[in-house]
């Protein structure tokens, strides 16, 4: 497992622990108290370092190479899952996965951006950055939900829109926005989980929700924090103060109003325990699909716009 | 996103226009032909080169003289203003930045909002001031957009809104980026009520304004020459490392791929918006 730059104090206990059991081997000698000291100690310093991230270090956790992804999130949550594909107008985009799918009793559909876990895959998934097919094969499969009366449940990971000519020509900007639109007429529920890195108007293209829930280490943020820096800062470098100013945590995102909940992941991010991070997601669905049962489609419509609605702080004293 | 250039212009010009080193400002160079030409001239051209038809970008008091019938705008939500509730801080606090904006342009945010008419038709309307932080959108752009929006649903007046936007404020952090779901939902109970709704698109309009309500117009109108894009060129440049096209990204290029009704020279505006708006509306019993 690929260890991050600050868990640099954990990876030298791990060589430690490598060299002892190498010893043990090749001497022939029992070492096993050493290394069990050692492997309590890394686990005391896993938990120091977890429990005080830095917003700039919950940022590389969102983005670790190994964290769970859309489709094996929705292979490990759900009963059955068909994929389905493409627009209908363009093409079909890798960088968003979705399908329909049973859990239980529930039927739903279910979609998300797609990352990859090495280069190849990524390539494929152009790093979960949708082209305006990807938005518009997300649209396409929320109508349907919405005519067959299916919850829809969407995983948000994604650095942003891809920023392309292609991208461009095709009306990314229309893609998005006309999602953001139609969602919010929908008369079932949506439910939606940032599971990793929620970047801009790439990630709200299907992220109008009814409910948002936060993974612990995911992030949500207009612009990315080295965006943010090279424009404000004028040094891309800077990501780390920009991480912090613009507020971009789950406990932040809570805190302002704009989650509802943050699921709890394993010690050291939800890279060590997938099945874990599925488990938790699956309970929240399960609790959520049952909460909107008793919710007519108008109420379910309603509750979404009123949510939005009172998004915004500013001033307002009397004339 | 493309607020990246606006700064970027930002440093190598100050404001859409040169102003020439000469007392009383009466002459302005075009930024587009270099023409000299005379401050007067200009705005009686309604701030379009008469030699080469650049469209200068204008301030809210003059779109609203050059389009709406006059004297009939009567201007909402006056004292809606921003607040620093992040306690951001960048090479200057957000705070001292809302000031110096303030204190600049008179004006509370980067937009204008109210009632008008156009040729006897009334319209619920918005401006937006690039010159205000860039035209950038945080709480107060979105809330009163969708003010606007929602007083349409009621009255059914159609809406019309001008357009000039960097982006979302990075300032205001996530709050910014849901100004974008706010704006839209808003207009999805337009589109329910069946107001028509009229996007004016004005250099520029990009990132999180172009990807909501910006682009979301029953009919897109753009100004000649505008930037009208999601992603900034900038932010394309670096993404595949190699040289736009000409004309990429602008008014016309957004017609040939189907993204806007019509590139409309600003003198034609009001008239065409007369139309445009005549004929949509569904005639209805006046409230
Ligand atoms: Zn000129």
């Amino acid at each position: 497992m690929k260890l991050l730059p600050f868990e640099k104090p954990l990876a030298e206990l791990y060589d430690k622990i490598a060299q002892l059991r190498k010893l043990s081997i090749e001497g022939n000698i029992d070492l096993s108290s050493e290394i069990e000291k050692i492997e309590s100690r890394a686990e005391q310093v896993r938990k120091e370092i977890y429990t005080n991230l830095t917003p700039n270090q919950i940022v590389q956790v969102a983005r670790h190479p190994h964290r769970p992804d859309t489709a094996s999130l929705i292979r490990l949550i759900f009963d059955t899952f068909v994929e389905l594909h493409g627009d209908r107008l363009f093409g079909d985009d890798p960088a968003i996965v979705g399908g329909i799918a049973t859990l239980g009793k529930f039927r739903v559909v279910v979609m998300g951006h797609q990352k990859g876990h090495d280069t190849k895959e990524n390539i494929h998934r152009n790093f979960g950055m949708p082209n305006p097919e990807g938005y518009r094969k997300a649209l396409r499969l929320m109508e349907m939900a919405d005519r067959f009366r299916m919850p829809i449940i969407t995983f948000i990971d994604t650095p942003g829109a891809y920023p392309g000519i292609e991208a461009e020509e095709r009306g990314q900007a229309e893609a998005i926005a006309r999602n953001l639109r139609e969602m919010a007429g929908f008369t079932v529920p949506i439910i939606s989980f940032v599971i990793g890195e929620g970047g801009s108007g790439g990630a709200l293209g299907i992220g109008v929700a009814n409910r948002l829930y936060m993974l612990q280490n995911a992030v949500y943020s207009v612009i990315s924090p080295e965006g943010c820096a090279s424009i404000l800062f004028r040094d891309s470098k800077k990501s780390d103060i920009a991480a912090d100013a613009m507020k971009i945590t789950a406990t932040e995102i809570m805190k302002l109003g704009i989650a509802d909940g943050i699921i709890q992941e394993p010690l050291g991010g939800g890279h060590h325990d997938w099945k874990m991070v599925a488990q938790r997601i699956q309970e929240t669905v399960q609790a959520e699909l049952l909460n909107f049962k008793s919710l007519s489609g108008n109420e379910i419509k309603a509750q979404r716009y009123a949510k939005f609605r009172a998004m915004g702080r500013f001033l307002e004293p009397l004339e | 996103m493309s607020i990246i250039d606006w700064f970027a212009k930002k440093e190598k010009s100050t404001g859409s226009s040169e102003r020439l080193n000469i007392p009383g400002d009466v002459w302005v160079k075009c930024t587009s032909c270099s023409e000299i030409l005379f401050q007067k001239d200009l705005e009686s051209n309604q701030k379009v080169c008469p030699k080469c038809g650049f469209h200068f970008r204008i301030s809210p008091e003059e779109r609203i003289r050059y389009t709406f019938d006059t004297n009939t705008f009567i201007e909402k939500d006056t004292t809606l203003g921003p607040t620093d509730f992040l306690r951001f801080f960048d090479t200057e606090s957000y705070a001292d930045r809302i000031r110096k904006a303030q204190s600049k342009s008179g004006k509370n945010d980067a937009v204008v909002s109210g009632t008008a008419s156009i040729n006897g038709l009334p319209v619920n309307t918005a401006i937006m001031n690039f010159a205000f932080m860039g035209g950038s959108m945080g709480s107060v752009v979105g809330e009163k957009i969708t003010r606007i929006i929602e007083r349409s649903v009621e009255d059914f007046k159609p809406v019309v809104v001008f357009t000039s936007s960097g982006g979302a404020r990075m300032q205001e952090g996530i709050m910014s980026l849901m100004q974008m779901a706010k704006t839209s939902a808003a207009l999805e109970r337009l589109t329910e009520q069946r107001v028509p709704y009229i996007s004016v698109l004005c250099d520029p309009t990009t990132g999180g304004t172009s990807a909501s309500f910006a682009i979301l117009g029953d009919i897109n109108i753009a100004e000649p020459g505008a930037l009208i894009s999601f992603a900034g060129p900038r932010v394309i440049e670096q993404t595949i490392r190699q040289k736009l096209p000409k004309g990429f990204q602008r008014s016309e290029f957004l017609l040939a791929h189907g993204m806007v009704d019509m590139v409309t020279d600003r003198r034609e505006l009001k008239t065409t918006l007369s139309t445009i708006l005549t004929t949509l509306s569904i005639p209805r019993e006046p409230i």
